[in-house]
This record gives C-alpha cells, structure tokens and sequence, in this order.
C-alpha cells in the first residue's frame, strides 16, 4: 500500500461529514457532524459547510465494532484469507477494529511477526489490526513466548492466546497469567482439555451417538475454564475465555465474577444462534471448534450475554480454503467465517428476541471489547488497567471512566513507518462530541438471504449461507473516513 | 430417500419388509444351475473401497454380477485414492464414467452423504465409518426371519462396542422398525453417552439377559481400545462379555448367535460356539448376497428416479431439523406405485 | 399421499384413482367392475373352458406324464392349480404345479420404478427334459411370455413348452401364439380384458370394458397380465379351490409378519387416460 494512505489515517481528514437522522444506539434521531477524524457535534437541524450529506434515516448509528478474535491468516495461509481481504470483511461487517489470532505461518510468537502483521493492517487502511501475541513459543504448549517483547514492539501487544489450542498445562497458565500481570496484559483460553476431546468432531450428545462422530464433551471446555478462573484469582491476574460454548461454561463464570475476580468472556455469533442437529448433513461448513451445541446452551448463551456475564461477542472469523471444507467431516478444517455476519445474527439471536436492544448491541460489540482491548483511552501509562477495566459486573454503561492517554501516544516505543501508537487509536468511546469518528450506521429494516460469493472475505465457508438475516450494514467510518459506503466497500 | 440406501433409518418398514422378500424370491437363485438374472444388463456398479474389506466387497460384487452388472472395483491401495485424490474429485471420476450405483465403504462417517451431492447415481452405504452399515443389518433381519420366521417381537441382544460400531446402529434402527425388542450390552466405556435416547434397552450384564434372549448378535472388540482405556485387557473383557460355552448354553433352545465378522474367537466368541448349531454366522455371508441383490434391483431395476430427495442445495435453518429422517416417513418409499406413475 | 393401501380397497387407492372408473382396475382384490363393462365369461363359462383346456393337454401331451404345469403370477397361478386339479382328477395322480415370476426378464423394466417381485416357485420334480405348459390370463402383445420363455432357460432345459391362457385377445406384437385358449375374445386396442378369479378377486369372470384413450390401455393391459400388482397368494396359505398344490412345502416356515402389503405396484391406472411409452 502506498504511503499516502500510511498517513492519511491520521491526518486530519480532508471531508467533513454530516449524517442525518440517525438513531445513535436505537435512541432518538440525531445528527452528527464528522471532522478532523473525530464527532465534532451531535443534536438536531444541524449544518456543516462543505460536508458530504448523508441521509441516516431509519439507520441505527453504533460506535464502530470492536472484534477480539478474528483469523486474517496472514502470514501464511493467504489462500484462505489475508489481512487486506480480512480487514475488508471487517469493514463490511460495521467493524473498526479487530484482535488477529496467533496462529499464522510463522506463528506470531515474536516481536517481529506482531509488527508485520501490524504494519500490514495499517497499510491496507481499512480497519486497526491488533495482533494477539502467542502464549507459548510455536503454540506447542511447553515453554511461554517472549512476551514481553511482544508487549514492547511497535504493536503494543497485550492479548495473548495460544488460540487453536489450549494451554493445558496448569502450571505453564499459572505462569503466564503471572507474567504478564508487569505490562497490564491478559490471556485468553481457548478452553478445550486435550485428553477429554482427542479426535473430537461434534459436540458429545445425541447427535454424535447417531452420526457416528467423535463427542467434545461440554466437561472439557467447562472443566479449563474453572481451573483457570481459580488460578487468575489465586495470582491475581486478568483472565479471558474465548468463544464460551456452554451453558456450563456460563455458569462457572457468573460464578467467577460474583467472587469480583478480574475474568472476562466472549461468545461467538453462531454459538448464539446454531445447534449440533445441523451436522446430521454431515457438511464440513458446520463444523467448528468449540463445537455447535444444543438448545440449551444456546439460550444459556443468549441469556449470559444479555446479563452480561459473557462481556462480547467475538466472530472467531475462521477462513478456510474450499479444498479444507469440501471433504468428509472427518478431515475438515474447522472454522466458520463471521466478520461480514457477524452484526446480523446477533440482531437475529438477540434484538429480535428481545433479550437485547441497541444499546446493548453498543456495548457488547463495540465498547466492551474495545474495554478488554484497552482500545478505549482507559489504559494508563505503566500499562497496567485501571480498577474495573476488565469490567466484571453487567450493565450498558461503561464502567470505567477514560484515563489521559496522551502519554500513551506520545512514547517512543511507537512509529514503525511512521505508525502511531495503537493506544493513540481509539475504539469503543460513545458517539458523543470528541470521540474518534468510528461508526457504523446500520439498516434494521432490511432483510436479505447471506451469500457467501458476495462476501469479502476470501472463502466461503459461512454456516448462515442461504439463511435470511435481518440487518444490512450501510456504511462504516474508520476515524472520519468512510471504509464501507452504500454497503459496498468504499476504498 | 428412495434414490440411495445410506442409514437404516432411511427405511420405513414397508421397505424394509419389501427388501427381505424381494432378497427371499433372489435367494432361489443360488440353487439354479445358471445363478444370473438379466435385470440390471447394461448398468455399472462401481465399488468404491477405502477401507479394505474383501468379505463384504466381493459380497456386492457377487450380488451386482448376478443381476448382470458390470462391475468395476476401485479399492484405496495404489490407486490415486492412495494419492490423495480427495473425495469429491473420485466422485466426478466416476461420474464421468457413468457409474449408476456406487457402493462405497469409507472410515470417515458420513462419507456417503457427501458422495451423494456429487454422483448422480444412487450411492449404496457399506460402512462409513462408526455411523451406518445397513446392508449388514438387512442380511442380519434376513438371516434371523428365515431361522426363526419372523422378526416382529424378537428379543435382541447386541453385545460389544456399540460406541464404535456401525453394524450396531443400523441394527438398532432397523429392528425398531421391523418390531424387534433391541437390548445392548456393553461396559459403559463402550456405549455413547446419549445411548438413552436410542429406541432399545441397555445392560452391563451379559449372563442376565441372555435367557431371555432370542438372538444374540456379538460385535466384533478391536484389543487396540484397550490402550484408549475402554477396558483394562482383553481377558478381563472376554470374561464379562465374551459369548463361551457356558454362557450359551443359558440361552433358549431355539436362540440363535450371530455375528458380522470378523471374529476375534476367543475374545467376543469363543470357538465352539462360533462352530455351533446356533450361529448363523456362514448363512449370514450367503445371506448378504441375496439381500445386496435385492438392494442394487430395487434401485437399479426400474426407471431412473431422478434427483428428487436428495437434499442437495438446501440451505440450513437455525435449530432446524436437518436431514435425518424417521423410518416410516411417509411418501418418498421404495415401492412403485401408481400414485407415482400418475405423477410422472 | 401415498401411503400404502394393504388389503386394496378400491375406494381411493394409491393412485388416487374412485372405484368405478372406466376401464379394468387390474389387481385389485375383491374388485367391482366399472359400470360401463360387459362380462364376457361368467364362472360356469370358465369352469368348462378350463375342463376342456385340461382335457386338451392330455390329449396333446399323451396323458400328462411329462408336464409340468407353471403358472405365471399372479392369475396364471391359480389357474394352474385348477388346470392341476382337473388333470389330476382325470388321470388320477398329481400333476406338479409351481408359479414363474418373469419381473426380471421383462424388457420394459426401466420404464417405472423397480417391481415388487412374484414368487417362483419349481417343483421338486424340477423342469429338466419335461413339457411344461405355461399358463397365464389373458394373451396379449405376448411379451410376458417371451420374459417366461428367458426365464424358464435360466432355471433349466425342457423338453418342449406349451402355453396355456384363458382369453386370448390378439395384438400380438412377437411371433408367439398360445397351444392352448379357453376363450378367443377379439379386441380393440382401446379396450380392457379384466380376468377376475375365486382365488383373487373374490369372483370367476372376464370381463371386457372400454378405456379412455388409445394407447394407454394397451399399455396397461400389457402390465397387468405381466406384472400383477396384488400379492402372490401364499401358497401355504388359505386352501386354493381343490387340494393343495403338489410338491413339497416353501422352504421358509410360514411367516408371521403382516402379509406383505398390498403393493399398489406399476400396474398403472387402468383407462386413467393417462398416456403413457408406448414401449413395452
């Protein structure tokens, strides 16, 4: 990508926009004027000279999304998916920022693939990349990575996972929560014990026994987990579970939290709206790790996001090759797409439920995450989160308030090619005067069946594909500049 | 599901019964000093074998020659199956080559469902993985009907690792459906957790249920699981669930033992007993070929059928029930009949 | 919708088709001929065609040593258990009897779904070096007769084979003429033979009504005397008119499952005007 672009991001951008009539978070219809890469003003009859019009009415506006755990596979797997066709996904699903798992080829276990994969994400322009850095060096699960120097490079890294696998090994995950307790950061488990689901194709229940598939029991995700919010508390650490499948799962969290331990959740689009009956076709595009699940835990889920006890939805976006899907079940990859699906299916499982409205919507896919991410201003300087930034308890507002960040983005452990610091780009701040301009505005009213050939992403592989969804994402603003306009890409 | 023949509960029990008696009429033909029928002269059945399996694939190739098939063999060794070829590139092979059935043997479970989207022929299960294999379970219905008469009301004890077994489940489905009382026995390490959901009874303890037993079915124990833990040695297991001398004479006069093969004697079944007046066990191997006869006629014999059924394309729904089918569905039989030719 | 109908009540069978419908309704049991149909054979008509059809293969064959009489499903059997009645009464030993099932050499399989199959059956005394009369209803096109001709080839070598039917219609469609005819009934193709039996149908008659449009009658009439859509009377079952069948008994113990289901089979609607291939 050209340098233009590098430095165009944070220029102060040359339009200014006024949006017209849109319902920030579901509330009464308000204008907002967009300049200089932030919301200069909110309120009604408004006017900007020389600003680019755009009629937001019936458009619901949401502070830009915030993903904690996406796959852009990049680098090594960019048959399936690479950051720029990633971050194109991203912004045609209404996001602004995404959280780029570990396990690419190199794994990015170094200082020097988390910058290059930051490096990329801001080159293609599209939508803030955070690399997550590896817990263990290659993901093998033996010894940890040399995380502090993932915490000091250029990509600030401060959410590690070794995600794709679990960190077994209790002693190594006490570590690792101690460790980095020094730079404010936070492990997030993929909670899946490797003994309980060897070989492990589909949930274990009914629909294994009769499919002649290998179970993944519930135990196996729930019994980590456990462990791992005892052991958080016992060091005193930051903890977080990926893509929480069960309603066991949810349970021992609520549990965890009511004990005020620093554990924080996600929950993935399709654990809240799919179930293990549809692999009766035995189509690979159903399944996924940790695996579809029953009725139970769907509403389990549902009701665990809708009180918070599940702090965020997360895609988990998993691109594969056609190649990777289209064969027995046995030898599938797992992995669903999500960034494109994503603000739709939580509209279908949550908003037309009733579980959830759009001011919850906000805060569960934009300022939470952004919270966990410490992408919202509340960092301080030593890196260390300020009381309540992983926020534990359930509610619609933030719970933190934003602390000065200047610092932050004035330290010199940041510019790569004149990169700022990612904790000078702000995510998840509430579409008031001041905040970065990351938005989306999105049409409620629409309805449309998925087709995955219209995606961005680079594969196909969507479980939603033929399904009519509410929802259509109209446009996408990345700091006052438009990434998706017309619900088409607009870079 | 009339175009395929995958799970055992694809079949209602019409036909289910019609696939006996049309298997009890081909039967007669292995007493004519010429054991061929002209029926399916000019269709290609291709065996298509991943897994290695010369009882059950010379099994179709004996019933598909008998009807006058032509018959082609693919098995996985040196072949570009052995290459890797994937699935569905050896289904646009044989596609190309104008397969009209094929009869596929796979170890993953689900194999055939896939092959099914890419073949426009009918695709005849014989064994995916640990899901179904219900050619076994038709000539296992068969074999117990011609030995004692009927099936309706018998009392049948499954015994072994019905966890990892695909004769296991088509038995229980289609004895269900034919009126059969179906108990397992097993140690719980062998059975699936959601085994309570299946139509039929379990019990951990053989020599309780075998004097109430009309036929017993012993499925074959791989000594491998032993290292997996699913039971501590082979000896242990033989002890508590193996079918020997002692135990088989606590069984009803007329009962009957069978077993799909291959046996481990002296592990699941001890010799004599193999060797015995009760088992049923070298009837069941010239049963499957009248039962696979009458399977490829019933779906080769009459006019194509077309691509209806086949779920090909259809779009998933959330929590929706999505493919499996109840035995007994109605409608989409095996049976011509006139409501269809009125279709037509 | 399309359930099976066992016990084949004409009242709505499987093919949707009312009672009383033009044209015969070949294989229904216990059938009602449509309004419109004449009889052409009453039971005591049928009675003296079959006596003299027996009397004419003792004359021919020398006394019936040598013959065995097989009947080809699902009329032509127990037609040939009276015709083995009847010589048996004559010349006073049995007369060996047994059923052909010709579903599998038929050359129109491929234009319907797969048929349920009739039961053969060959007595004990076997084929090889023996006269054997086949016996059916109704001669038509004659190409059931040239699949039992295929089949009886397969099953072994007699000595000469003999046809036997109860109504010849003509239309013949292969150089194949019957040794032995109760009735000669010219037709027209737009026409339906519909032989009713005892055994099957609950009453003896023939019966001759109009189709709906040409071809389709023909087409189906061919069905019905080569492919009967009622089950094969048990031979173990309810006794045929006469003693039993000579020869030992089916090899499988009866069975105590329900009778197999009436198979509303590919028969075809009679003179549902329907047309149909004309290819047989």
């Amino acid at each position: 990508m050209t340098p233009s672009r590098v430095s165009s991001s944070l220029a102060t951008s040359g339009q200014t926009w006024l949006i017209k009539g849109v319902q920030p978070a579901g509330g009464p219809a308000t204008d907002l004027i967009l300049a200089g890469g932030r919301i200069t003003e909110t309120g009604q009859g408004l006017t900007a000279a020389g600003a680019e019009v755009l009629d937001g009415t019936g458009l619901i506006a949401l502070p830009g999304l915030v993903d904690l755990h996406t796959h852009l596979r990049e680098p090594g797997r960019e048959d399936a998916e690479t950051v720029l066709t990633g971050t194109q996904a991203a912004a045609l699903g209404g996001y602004t920022a995404v959280h780029a798992m570990a396990n690419t080829d190199p794994v990015a276990d170094t200082a020097g693939v988390v910058e290059q994969i930051w490096r990329l994400g801001w080159q293609a322009g599209l939508c803030d990349v955070r690399p997550v850095g590896a817990v263990t060096a290659g993901l093998e699960g033996s010894r940890l990575a040399e995380l502090g120097a993932m915490a000091d490079s250029a990509a600030q890294v401060r959410i590690f996972s070794d995600d794709g696998h679990c960190v077994s090994d209790a002693m190594l995950m006490r570590r690792a929560l101690e460790y980095v307790k020094a730079f404010g950061g936070v492990i997030a488990q993929h909670a899946q014990e490797p003994r309980l689901t060897d070989g492990a194709q589909l949930n274990e229940g009914e629909m294994s026994g009769l499919l002649g598939l290998a179970g993944w029991p519930a135990v196996a995700e729930e019994a980590i987990i456990a462990r791992d919010c005892l052991l958080a508390a016992h060091v005193g650490s930051a903890l977080h579970i990926c893509h929480v499948s069960t309603a066991g799962s949810v349970e021992i969290i609520r549990w965890a939290k009511s004990k005020g331990w620093r554990v924080t959740a996600e929950v993935t689009p399709h654990h809240l709206l799919l179930t293990d009956d549809l692999a009766a076709s035995y189509d690979p595009v159903y399944k996924v790790n940790p695996p579809l699940r029953t009725r139970v835990d769907v509403d389990a889920l549902r009701a665990g996001l809708a009180d918070g006890t599940i702090d965020c939805v997360a895609t988990d976006h998993a691109p594969h090759a056609i190649e990777d899907k289209e064969t027995e079940w046995q030898v599938a990859a797992f992995g669903m797409t999500g960034l494109e699906t994503a603000l739709r299916v939580v509209h279908a499982a949550m908003v037309d439920t009733g579980l959830l409205d759009w001011a919850g919507v906000a805060d569960r896919m934009s300022a939470r995450p952004a919270a966990i991410g410490q992408l919202d201003g509340s960092v301080t300087s030593t890196g260390a989160p300020s009381t309540g930034a992983a926020s534990t308890r359930a509610n619609n507002s933030r719970a933190n308030s934003s602390r000065a960040n200047s610092s932050r983005a004035n330290s010199s452990r940041a510019n790569s090619n004149g990169a700022p610091s990612p904790f000078a780009l702000l995510h998840g701040r509430p579409l008031e005067p001041g905040s970065p301009a990351n938005l989306v505005l999105y049409d409620p009213a629409a309805r449309s069946v998925i087709d995955p050939a219209q995606h961005a992403s680079r594969s196909r592989n969507t479980p939603f594909a033929g399904m009519e969804l509410p929802g259509q994402v109209i446009a996408t603003f990345l700091r006052g500049e438009p990434t998706v306009l017309d619900g088409k890409l607009a870079r | 599901m009339n175009r395929h023949l995958i799970s055992a509960a694809d079949l209602s029990r019409d036909d289910a019964l019609l696939i006996l008696d049309t298997a009890e009429e081909l039967a007669q033909l292995a007493e004519r000093p010429i054991r061929k029928l002209p029926t399916l002269r000019g269709r290609t059945v291709v065996n298509l074998f991943y897994e290695d399996s010369t009882r059950t694939r010379i099994s179709f190739e004996a019933a598909a020659k008998r009807l006058s098939a032509d018959v082609i063999n693919f098995s996985a060794k040196g072949s570009s199956v052995a290459k890797g070829e994937s699935l569905k590139d050896t289904a646009l092979t044989l596609e190309a080559m104008g397969a009209d059935a094929v009869v596929i043997r796979h170890q993953a479970s689900g194999a055939p469902h896939r092959l099914a989207r890419w073949v426009r022929g009918s695709v005849v299960n014989a064994g995916d993985g640990t899901h179904e294999h219900p050619t076994q379970a038709l000539l296992d219905a068969f074999t117990m009907r011609r030995r004692l008469g009927r099936v309706d009301g018998l009392r049948v004890a499954i015994v072994g690792d019905v966890l990892h077994s695909r004769v296991a489940r088509s038995n229980v489905l289609l004895l269900r459906t034919l009126g059969a009382d179906v108990t397992l026995v097993a140690p719980p390490t062998l059975l699936p957790v959601a085994v309570s959901a299946w139509p039929c009874e379990v019990s951990y303890d053989l020599s309780a249920v075998l004097p109430k037993t009309d036929v017993v079915m012993m499925l074959r124990v791989q000594a491998e699981r032993m290292n997996a833990a699913f039971f501590p040695t082979a000896r242990e297991y033989s002890r508590r669930y193996g079918l020997d001398a002692a135990r088989m004479a606590l069984l009803p006069d007329h009962a009957i033992v069978m077993h799909p093969g291959p046996m481990n004697r002296g592990v699941e079944i001890a010799a004599e007993v193999a060797d015995s007046a009760r088992s049923t066990i070298v009837e069941q191997v010239a049963n499957g070929v009248s039962v696979r006869m009458a399977v490829l006629y019933l779906l080769l014999g009459g006019a194509d059928l077309g691509d209806a059924g086949t779920g090909a394309g259809q779009a998933a729904a959330p929590l929706a029930d999505a493919g499996r089918t109840d035995a007994g569905r109605e409608g989409a039989g095996w049976l011509s009949n006139e409501a269809a030719e009125v279709a037509q | 919708m399309r359930a099976l109908n066992p016990g084949g009540t004409d009242a709505a069978g499987p093919d949707g088709a009312a009672a009383g419908r033009a044209g015969t309704r070949s294989g229904r049991a216990r059938t009602v001929p449509p309004a419109d149909s004449k009889t052409v054979l009453g039971p005591d008509e049928i009675g003296r065609a079959l006596t003299r059809v027996a009397h004419e293969i003792l004359e021919r064959t020398n006394g019936a040593a040598d013959v065995v009489l097989m009947g080809i499903p699902t009329r032509g059997v127990p037609l040939a258990g009276r015709l083995a009645l009847k010589l048996s009464q004559v010349e006073g030993r049995p007369a060996p009897a047994g059923s052909l099932d010709v579903t599998m050499y038929r050359d129109d399989l491929r234009l319907r779904p797969a048929r349920r199959l009739g039961h053969t059956e060959v007595p004990p005394s076997g084929i090889d070096g023996k006269i054997v009369v086949l016996v059916d209803d109704v001669l038509y096109s004659g190409r059931t007769v040239r699949a039992a001709l295929d089949a009886l080839g397969d099953i072994g070598r007699p000595r000469a084979v003999q046809l036997a039917v109860l109504v010849d219609r003509g239309h013949r469609e292969l150089p194949i003429r019957a040794d032995y005819v109760g009735k000669n009934i010219p037709t027209s193709q737009r026409e339906v033979v519909q032989v009713l039996l005892t055994e099957t149908d609950g009453q003896d008659a023939v019966v001759l009504g109009t189709g709906r449009t040409a071809g389709s009658n023909k087409a189906q009439a061919n069905r019905a005397h080569a492919n009967p859509v009622q089950p094969n009377p048990p031979l173990s079952g309810p006794p045929l008119s006469g003693p039993p069948l000579s020869g030992p008994p089916l090899s499988n113990p009866p069975l105590s499952n329900p009778p197999r289901a009436e198979a509303p089979g590919p028969g075809g609607t009679p003179g549902d005007g329907i047309p149909t291939e004309a290819a047989r």
